[in-house]
C-alpha cells in the first residue's frame, strides 16, 4: 500500500483546479483590511478539502484563488481555511 | 383592595432592547394567569358566562362597553389576560418529544448527569461554548456528535447505574428496553422525574440550562390564551358560534376533570390510562392538529379544527398571510384592455377608479384656488374630493355629508384635500405573477371613461400581459416621497432595457412588427396624403422630407418616414429577422433588403422586423437608442414610430384567408409522393429490425433503435415537406410576411396548415398507449403503418380525419398538462430563491454581501458590470465603436488616425 500513497493524484496540477495559494500573514492582513471585514465574513473553505490538504493549510489561513470565469476572465477569490467538514 | 380604574401595561417610553425565548414554567404559567379553568360549559342557562369555564370575565374584556375585571379596561384597551388548566396528570407537548428523546438517550436514568467521564463533559462543555460563539452552526451539529456518544454508555460513569436502550415511537410513546423486561413504556410523568433531574451541563446537548428546563417540555399546567384571542361569532339566529380555540380548549377541560374524578376514585389502573392518553391526544390536537401518528380533533366528527400551529402555518397562516404579506388600501383591481393611442408611460383609469382613489393633497397658497375647486365638486363628481382634513379644527369632514361651500371658504393652506385621482398622478400597476422588478412598474394616469384598465400594448411584455381576460392591480402612493419614487425610478419608460440580460424587453410584438416590415420594405411607396396620415398618427410635427420619386407623381418611401424618427447621428448595423433561407446574406452588400443600415438616422437599407422593433430582441435599434440617448428618447420613438406602424397596417390591411395556404396541384402531388417514399423507409427500416440487420445505436435496445430511427425519418419527411410548402407558397402573402418578419407563427405552423402535420408525440415517443399493441381500435396491433402511431398526414387546411384528431388532441393534451405542472414548479422555486437571495446587496465597494456583511461575491457578477448598461451582456462593443468611429469620420466630425 506504500506505492498507492505515491500514486495519490496531484490535484493541484489538474486541468480543472484552478490555482490555489495560501496568503502570507501580512498579504492576508492587507485584504481583510482592504475589504474591510474580520477573517470570518469570507467564503469559508473546510480544512479537510482536498485542495486544502493538498496545500497543507491550517485553519485560520486564508487561500486565494484565481480561476476562469465566463463573465470576467481570471477572478480572485479567497477564502478562510474553518475546521469543519467531515476528514 | 380596590382595582384602579385602569393599569397601563407599557410605559411610553420602554425600549425593546432584547428578546429571550424559552420554555414557560408551570409556576410562570400560574403567575401569568387570571384564571384557572375548571368547568367545561361556557355558558350558564341564563347566557351570563360561566366562572372558572373558558369565556369567564377575567379573560379580558370583549363585550362593547363592558369593563375587565381585571385590568378597567374597555375592549379597546383591554389586552386580554391568560388562564390555565391545571392537568391532572402531565402530557407530553408534540414537538418538545424530540428534544426530549435525546435528552433521554445521553442522560443517566439514575442521577440525570449525561452519561460520559467528568473531564470529557468538562472538555466538550469547552469546545461547546467556542463553538456557540463563532459558529452556531457546527455547534448544533457538535450536540448532535455528543448525544451520539452518550446514548452509547451502557453505565453511568457517574453513579455507576445501568442504562438501557431508549426507542421513541412518534407521536407520544417512549419505550425503555430492560434486557429481559422487555419494553416498558416510560409516562410522561416518569420523562419528566427524569430530565427534572439533568444538570446545567446539558447546555453541551443544546439545551439553555435555565430557560429552557426540559421538565417544562411537558405540560402539567396549560396556558390558556384570552378570548381575543379565540373570538365567538354571533350568527343573525342569536347563537353564539365558538372559535376552533375554545371548543379544543373545552375537550381538554372536560376529559381533565374526567381524569381527575377517576384518579380519585382509585379506579383500575388500566382505566386512568386510558384517560390519560385520551387526554395527551387532546392536548396535542390543541396544539398541532396535524401530527402525524395522531387522532384529529373534529367538529361534531366532520371539520377537522384549526388549532394553533394551524393558525401559524403555510400560505395563508399567520407568518406567509399576514407578516410577510398584508392587504392594502388606495388600490384597485379590474380588466386591462388595449390602447396604442396612449402613451407607453400612461394608463387609462376608469372614471368610476379615478372617482374612488384618493390622493392627500396638501393645500399651499398656490393650489388653494384649485383645492377648492375639487371641495367643491365634491365625491360625485370628478375631478372632487372625497375628505377634507382642517388642519386647525384637527378633525376630517368627509364631503358626502358636509357643506361643501362653508367648507371650501374656511380652507386654509396646511389643511388636506383628499382629491380624486386625476390626469397626470403617478400609480403604480401591477399584474401577477410578479416574477421580476418590471410586474410593477409606475404610470402616469389618464382618465376615461369605461370600465377597464387601458394600457398601451408595446408594454405588454414585461407585464407578460395580454387581453384574453388579463386582470391588473394598481395602487396609489400617498407620500411625495412615495411619488417621487415612483415617478424617478419606476416609471415604465426606466424599465425598458432589462437587469436580467441587458436588453430592451419593452417593444412591438405581433402587429407593430407586421406593420414595421409592411412601412420600409422596397416595394411600399406612399403618396402625399399617406405619408401625412402615418406621420399624424405619429404625432409629426415638422417638415416633410423630399419625395423620394417625383415621376409620375410625389411618392415618400416607408424608409424615409422610417428614417424621421431616428436621433440624427443614429448609426446601427445588424440582420433582420428576414435575413435567413434563400434571403440571407452575411453584410450590407445586400439585394434582398435584409441587412439594416442605418446611418446618421437614416434608413439607408433593410426592413425594420423583429430584430430590429421587436421586443425582447437584445441589440436591436431600440436597445441602441436606450443605451445611448437616455430612456427618454427611447420612449419618444415608442409613442410616435411606433404608431405610424399599426397605422400602415389600417391604410394597407392585414389579413389571412384559406387561399394564403392554398398549395398548387403539383406541390400537393409532390408532398405525396414524399410520404410514400418515407414511409417505404419506415417499411425497411421494419424489415432491417426483423431480419436482425439493424444497426442498433449504443446503449439502446433494437426495439428502441428502431423506434429512433423511425421517428428520425419522420421528423426528416416533416422537414422535407416543410421546405416544399415553404418554396410552393408565395413569400408575400400575408401569412408568410407574418411568418418571415417573426410577428406570429412560424414555417411549421405553414407548412401544417397548408400540407401535414407529421408525428405526433407525447412524452417525446410516438403515441402508443390505448389498447394492447395499439393505440386506437382502428388500426390491426402491432402495425407498421406509421399512421396507427399517430402520424398525421393530413393538413389543417385539408381537415383531419377521426383517428388523426385523436392524436392531435393527445399531443395537445400534453402541452397543456406540461405548462400547468411548470408554471407550479417554477413559481415554488422562484420563491425559494428570493426568499433565499433578498437580503444581498452590493456594497459601495462593489463587493456582494449579506445582512451581515459576510461577502457573497469579491466583485459583483465577478466582473462589477451591470447587464442592464450593457450592450446585452458586453460592456463595450468594439466593433460597434470601430463603426460609429467610421461613420464620424466621414462626416469629418473626428479625426481618425
Amino acid at each position: 500500500m506504500a506505492s498507492a500513497r505515491r500514486r495519490k493524484p496531484k490535484i493541484l496540477e489538474h486541468e480543472y483546479v484552478p490555482e490555489h495559494r495560501v496568503l502570507s500573514i501580512e498579504e492576508a492582513r492587507d485584504l481583510l483590511k482592504r475589504l474591510g471585514v474580520s477573517p470570518l465574513q469570507l467564503p469559508k473553505i473546510s480544512v479537510n478539502d482536498p485542495v486544502a490538504k493538498a496545500l497543507g493549510a491550517k485553519p485560520g489561513d486564508i487561500i486565494e484563488i484565481v480561476r476562469k470565469s465566463p463573465t470576467g476572465g481570471k477572478v480572485v477569490y479567497y477564502r478562510f481555511v474553518a475546521a469543519y467538514g467531515k476528514s | 383592595m380596590p382595582l384602579p380604574s385602569r393599569i397601563p401595561f407599557y410605559k411610553e417610553t420602554d425600549v425593546i432592547d432584547k428578546i429571550v425565548f424559552g420554555v414557560l414554567s408551570p409556576d410562570e404559567i400560574r403567575k401569568i394567569s387570571r384564571v384557572t379553568v375548571v368547568r367545561g360549559e361556557l355558558y350558564e342557562a341564563d347566557g351570563t358566562p360561566v366562572s372558572g369555564g373558558l369565556r369567564d370575565p377575567n379573560f379580558g374584556a370583549i363585550e362593547p362597553g363592558e369593563r375587565c375585571p381585571v385590568c378597567g379596561n374597555t375592549r379597546e384597551t383591554c389586552p386580554g389576560h391568560f388562564g390555565r388548566i391545571e392537568l391532572a396528570k402531565p402530557v407530553f407537548i408534540p414537538h418538545y418529544t424530540d428534544y426530549l428523546y435525546k435528552l433521554l438517550q445521553a442522560t443517566c436514568r439514575v442521577c440525570g448527569r449525561i452519561t460520559l467521564p467528568s473531564e470529557k463533559i468538562e472538555k466538550y462543555r469547552m469546545i461547546y461554548r467556542r463553538l456557540r460563539a463563532r459558529w452556531p452552526q457546527l455547534a448544533k451539529v457538535f450536540s448532535e456528535r455528543v448525544i451520539a456518544e452518550a446514548a452509547q454508555a451502557t453505565k453511568c460513569p457517574h453513579c455507576g447505574a445501568q442504562q438501557y436502550k431508549i426507542n421513541y415511537v412518534k407521536p407520544f410513546h417512549f419505550y425503555e428496553h430492560r434486557g429481559s423486561e422487555g419494553p416498558v413504556r416510560l409516562s410522561p410523568e416518569e420523562v419528566q422525574d427524569r430530565v427534572s433531574r439533568t444538570q446545567s451541563e446539558i447546555e453541551i446537548l443544546g439545551f439553555h440550562p435555565e430557560r429552557a428546563r426540559p421538565e417544562h417540555m411537558i405540560a402539567s399546567v396549560l396556558i390558556v390564551p384570552p378570548v381575543s384571542v379565540r373570538p365567538s361569532i354571533t350568527l343573525e339566529t342569536g347563537l353564539r358560534s365558538e372559535d376552533d380555540l375554545t371548543h379544543a380548549l373545552a375537550e381538554i377541560v372536560r376529559q381533565n376533570e374526567k381524569l381527575r374524578n377517576i384518579m380519585m376514585t382509585n379506579a383500575p389502573q388500566t382505566m386512568i390510562e386510558d384517560n390519560w392518553y385520551v387526554l395527551q391526544e387532546l392536548v396535542a390536537g390543541y396544539i398541532d392538529n396535524e401530527l402525524p401518528g395522531a387522532r384529529r380533533l373534529t367538529h361534531r366528527r366532520k371539520r377537522t379544527l384549526k388549532t394553533l400551529a394551524q393558525r401559524l402555518k403555510g400560505k395563508e397562516g399567520r407568518l406567509r398571510g399576514n407578516l410577510s404579506g398584508k392587504r392594502v388600501n388606495f388600490s384597485a383591481r379590474t380588466v386591462i384592455s388595449p390602447d396604442p393611442n396612449i402613451s407607453i408611460n400612461e394608463v387609462g383609469v376608469p372614471l368610476e377608479v379615478a372617482m374612488t382613489l384618493t390622493v392627500p393633497m396638501k393645500v399651499t397658497p398656490y393650489n388653494i384656488e384649485e383645492a377648492r375647486r375639487y371641495v367643491l365638486n365634491g365625491p360625485y363628481k370628478w375631478p372632487g374630493a372625497v375628505y377634507v382634513y382642517k388642519a386647525d379644527e384637527g378633525r376630517k369632514y368627509s364631503l358626502k355629508y358636509a357643506n361643501r361651500e362653508e367648507l371650501a371658504k374656511k380652507l386654509k393652506p396646511g389643511d388636506i384635500v383628499e382629491r380624486h385621482l386625476i390626469n397626470g398622478d403617478i400609480v403604480l400597476f401591477n399584474r401577477q405573477p410578479s416574477l421580476h422588478r418590471m410586474s410593477i412598474m409606475g404610470h402616469i394616469v389618464r382618465v376615461m371613461p369605461g370600465k377597464t384598465f387601458r394600457l398601451n400594448l408595446l408594454v405588454c411584455p414585461p407585464y407578460n400581459a395580454d387581453f384574453d381576460g388579463d386582470e391588473m392591480n394598481l395602487h396609489v402612493p400617498q407620500l411625495e416621497e412615495a411619488m417621487a419614487e415612483a415617478r424617478e425610478l419606476m416609471l415604465v419608460e426606466k424599465h425598458i432595457l432589462t437587469p436580467r440580460y441587458g436588453g430592451p424587453i419593452i417593444g412591438g410584438r405581433q402587429d407593430y412588427i407586421s406593420g414595421g416590415y409592411i412601412l420600409t420594405v422596397k416595394t411600399s411607396f406612399f403618396t402625399r396624403e399617406e405619408v401625412s396620415q402615418l406621420l399624424a398618427a405619429a404625432g409629426y410635427e415638422g417638415e416633410l422630407p423630399e419625395p423620394a420619386i417625383l415621376k409620375p407623381g410625389p411618392y415618400w418611401t416607408g424608409k424615409q418616414i422610417a428614417s424621421l424618427f431616428f436621433p440624427d447621428d443614429l448609426l446601427f448595423k445588424g440582420k433582420s429577422k428576414t435575413n435567413a433561407g434563400d434571403l440571407s446574406c452575411p453584410d450590407e452588400f445586400c439585394f434582398h433588403d435584409s441587412y439594416i443600415v442605418i446611418r446618421h438616422g437614416r434608413l439607408l437599407e433593410g426592413v425594420l422586423d423583429k430584430k430590429a422593433i421587436g421586443a425582447e430582441e437584445p441589440n436591436n435599434v431600440l436597445h441602441m437608442i436606450a443605451l445611448e440617448y437616455g430612456n427618454e428618447a427611447a420612449r419618444r420613438l415608442l409613442d410616435s414610430l411606433y404608431k405610424s406602424f399599426i397605422r400602415v397596417l389600417e391604410l394597407r390591411g392585414l389579413t389571412m384567408s384559406v387561399h394564403d395556404i392554398d398549395l398548387p396541384e403539383e406541390a400537393r402531388r409532390r408532398v405525396e409522393e414524399l410520404i410514400k417514399e418515407y414511409k417505404k423507409r419506415v417499411y425497411e427500416l421494419y424489415r432491417e429490425y426483423r431480419e436482425g440487420r439493424l444497426e442498433t445505436i449504443p446503449g439502446r435496445t433494437p426495439e428502441e433503435s428502431l423506434e429512433i430511427k423511425i421517428m428520425d425519418t419522420l421528423d426528416e419527411l416533416r422537414k422535407e415537406v416543410q421546405t416544399l410548402a415553404a418554396n410552393y407558397l408565395d413569400p408575400f402573402n400575408d401569412v408568410f410576411i407574418m411568418a418571415r418578419t417573426g410577428a406570429r407563427g412560424s414555417e411549421v405552423n405553414i407548412s401544417q396548415m397548408a400540407a401535414m402535420l407529421g408525428q405526433q408525440s407525447v412524452r417525446g415517443k410516438r403515441i402508443a398507449r390505448g389498447f394492447r399493441n395499439r393505440p386506437l381500435a382502428h388500426f390491426k396491433p402491432s402495425d407498421v403503418e406509421p399512421e396507427a402511431w399517430g402520424f398525421i398526414k393530413g393538413s389543417f387546411r385539408d381537415g383531419l380525419s377521426p383517428t388523426e384528431v385523436f392524436f392531435h388532441a393527445a399531443a395537445g393534451r400534453e402541452g397543456l398538462v406540461d405548462t400547468a405542472v411548470k408554471t407550479s414548479q417554477s413559481g415554488y422555486m422562484q420563491r425559494r430563491l428570493i426568499n433565499a437571495l433578498q437580503d444581498l446587496y452590493v456594497y459601495y465597494d462593489g463587493t456582494v454581501r449579506d445582512s451581515w456583511g459576510n461577502i457573497i461575491q469579491f466583485k459583483y457578477g465577478e466582473d462589477g458590470v451591470d447587464p442592464m448598461r450593457t450592450y446585452h451582456g458586453k460592456a463595450v462593443d468594439v466593433d460597434r465603436l470601430i463603426e460609429k468611429a467610421r461613420a464620424m469620420r466621414a462626416r469629418g466630425g473626428v479625426k481618425v488616425a
